[in-house]
């Protein structure tokens, strides 16, 4: 599919046909990928397309086997996602790299703890944590609360505004709207575009375009560990990213299983089948195999 | 949770009332150490009220110093359950350290401080070696020291009977550098009229230091998280393996150091004690709040729960029960701790 042709500078991180193999097994094959400044790069996929393997080798948790990997154009290779903070690559995991029974502070500072002599400066941090919260518009009660006492999208505010404090310049968020209803969802997607607007490079993993396309610059998809295409906004409408995300081809077989499970089935093939149309799956889909 | 997720600049003052309204009960009973508090005080009560010698301060202070010398090796084996593993082989450990620097000073009659650094080697490479395999490996701690917990029992008996013919090591109350050993590990001195051991001094000391560590330091923030979450810690940049590491190697320390006292208290090791004390320092880590699972508990709460070890094995004796009687009551004290431990952490996060 059209690649990107790069540009000025350097982008902060840019993946070209990368790829990494676990033993004899492909988990991601000739993936390109890059992200600038002030710019959104979403990464779409089902599950098991390569997405959580494409993350782990820009984190630094693994190496890739294949291809390249360049930060601010040069080249390099993670031994540990610590090398990958340190060039200011930050990642906001699923999980949220948090510790539920520690205090919320404690989990802001963690592995960043800020030192006087050998002790740390526990004033400066609980109100360091309080107020970068209250920034990104948590007011907490206490920041002494167990982390595992807030909720999801709080959480998950908490994970990005910790990047963001430690002078990330990439932030790679893992599914960061999965677990969450619409409300919080559209919170973080306001961070999305808040820390776009402070200049930081964003990765956004997602399944949902409908998260996605509002929010990003550009597109990738991914299936089966390759890449389905790469797009720029201007390249790709949102009924279209929405289609190649629903699998195509996958979707009508899918209203084809239904239609020979019985009479009961037959309404629900039908309105697959409409969505399938909707979609424009017929139009654009057909060919996508390769 | 009365937090939320609007932004709400307006509602700073409101945050900080909020935070008062938090009563002095609410934050006390949020302490991991307070079950075990609750307990120590029932128990010595209990004692002061049915046992006469009990009340005297020199019981007070063969309590205490029975205390310490389990209190010791349970300050490192509760920091390690806090970083979330075990260590089954702590118990023979002890031995092993004191067997050794004994063995080692007597039989090249080089001086006892020889034997005692030499043997703080061996302690801590024990250490780094359960820790090295934990890590590497991703076996539970409790199977890969299960397996060394047999291997050291084997290699205390076999090597002592090898060097010594005998299942004890020999006196070694004569030899260059006894005396002052002694001074530092198991001499005793009196405050008015009250005999104390210098053990006891030692347990506060490490006490304070291992709850400054943990509370104060980057490397308790580490150790609470290696324990909470290792995949998070790993993720945020915590040297997870290092501080797992570190942890088996400090119950190496303050089991090697408990061996010094056995060593210099005694003059003569048996190669067989110390069997089953890994659990009474498991014991008093738990009863002072520690979660099994790790990433939460206090090295004052396992000092407690050594304490509370301590006044019932004196206690039954002074209160002239059959002391055959002594672990049934300590299998019941552990349960009814974790019973209490739990249901004060449930009230504790209602209330919050």
């Amino acid at each position: 599919m059209t690649a990107v042709v790069s540009e000025k500078a350097a982008p902060l991180v840019r993946l070209t046909d990368a790829g990494k193999n676990y033993g004899n097994i492909i988990a991601l094959r000739g993936v390109n990928l890059e992200v600038s400044g002030g710019e959104v790069t979403c990464v779409l996929g089902d599950n098991g397309a390569g997405k959580s393997t494409l993350i782990k080798i820009i984190a630094g948790l693994h190496q890739h086997t294949t291809g390249s990997y360049e930060v601010e154009g040069t080249e390099v290779r993670f031994g540990s996602p610590r090398e990958a903070l340190d060039h200011g690559i930050a990642t906001v995991y699923q999980d949220l790299a948090v510790v539920s029974l520690m205090p919320v502070w404690r989990n802001f500072f963690l592995g960043n703890e800020v030192r006087k002599g050998p002790r740390m400066d526990i004033p400066f941090m609980r109100r360091t944590a309080k107020k970068e919260l209250l920034d990104m518009g948590i007011d907490l009660r206490d920041v002494d609360q167990p982390i595992g006492t807030l909720s999801g999208g709080e959480r998950q505010c908490v994970a990005i505004s910790r990047a963001v404090y430690f002078g990330a310049k990439v932030l790679i968020l893992d599914e960061p709207t999965a677990a969450l209803g619409v409300k919080q969802s559209g919170v973080v997607l306001r961070y999305i575009i808040q820390a776009r607007e402070r200049g930081l490079g964003v990765i956004f993993i997602t399944h949902n375009p409908h998260h996605a396309y509002p929010v990003g610059d550009r597109f990738l998809l991914l299936k089966r560990g390759q890449s389905l295409g790469y797009y720029r906004k201007n390249e790709i409408t949102r009924d279209e990213l929405t289609a190649l995300m629903a699998g195509g081809a996958e979707l009508e077989e899918l209203s084809h299983e239904l239609e020979q499970a019985g009479a009961g089935s037959a309404a629900a093939a039908r309105l697959l089948g409409e969505e399938v149309h909707d979609l424009g799956i017929d139009r654009i889909a057909s060919g996508e195999t390769s | 949770m009365s937090s939320t997720i609007e932004t709400r600049p307006a509602k700073r003052h409101a945050a900080d009332e909020r935070y008062a309204r938090r009563s002095l009960t609410s934050r006390l009973l949020t302490r991991p150490e307070i079950g075990a508090l609750i307990g120590a005080i029932v128990i010595y009560v209990i004692f002061f009220a049915v046992a006469p010698p009990f009340r005297q301060l020199e019981s007070l202070s063969s309590v205490l110093y029975v205390s310490s010398t389990f209190g010791i090796p349970a300050v490192a084996v509760a920091l390690l359950m806090i970083g979330g593993e075990f260590d089954l082989s702590a118990g023979v450990a002890v031995t092993t350290s004191a067997l050794f620097a004994s063995m080692f000073s007597y039989q090249l009659t080089a001086n006892m401080w020889v034997g005692i650094v030499v043997s703080l080697v061996v302690a801590l490479a024990v250490g780094f070696i359960n820790g090295y395999l934990v890590v590497k490996t991703g076996i539970p701690s409790f199977l890969v020291t299960l397996g060394t917990f047999f291997m050291i029992r084997g290699l205390n008996l076999a090597i002592t009977k090898q060097v010594t013919s005998n299942v004890a090591t020999n006196d070694v109350s004569t030899m260059d550098g006894f005396g002052s050993a002694q001074k530092v590990f198991a001499s005793s001195f009196s405050i008015g009229g009250v005999s104390i051991r210098i053990t006891l001094l030692w347990w506060i000391l490490f006490v304070v230091v291992a709850t400054w560590v943990l509370l104060r330091t980057h490397v308790g923030n580490w150790i609470f998280a290696v324990g909470g979450s290792a995949p998070s810690s790993r993720a945020v940049g915590v040297p997870v393996a290092k501080v797992k590491i570190g942890l088996f190697m400090a119950v190496g320390f303050l089991a090697w150091f408990t061996g010094m006292h056995i060593l210099f208290a005694f003059n003569t090791v048996q190669s067989g004690v110390g069997i089953g004390n890994e659990f009474i320092y498991i014991v008093a880590a738990v009863v002072g709040g520690c979660l099994l699972t790790g990433g939460y508990g206090s090295v004052i709460g396992a000092a407690i729960g050594a304490f509370i070890f301590g006044m019932t094995n004196q206690g039954i004796v002074y209160a002239g029960w059959n002391p055959d009687w002594f672990y049934f009551f300590l299998g019941a004290l552990l349960l009814g701790a974790i019973l209490l431990n739990s249901f004060v952490r449930r009230r504790a996060e209602a209330m919050r």
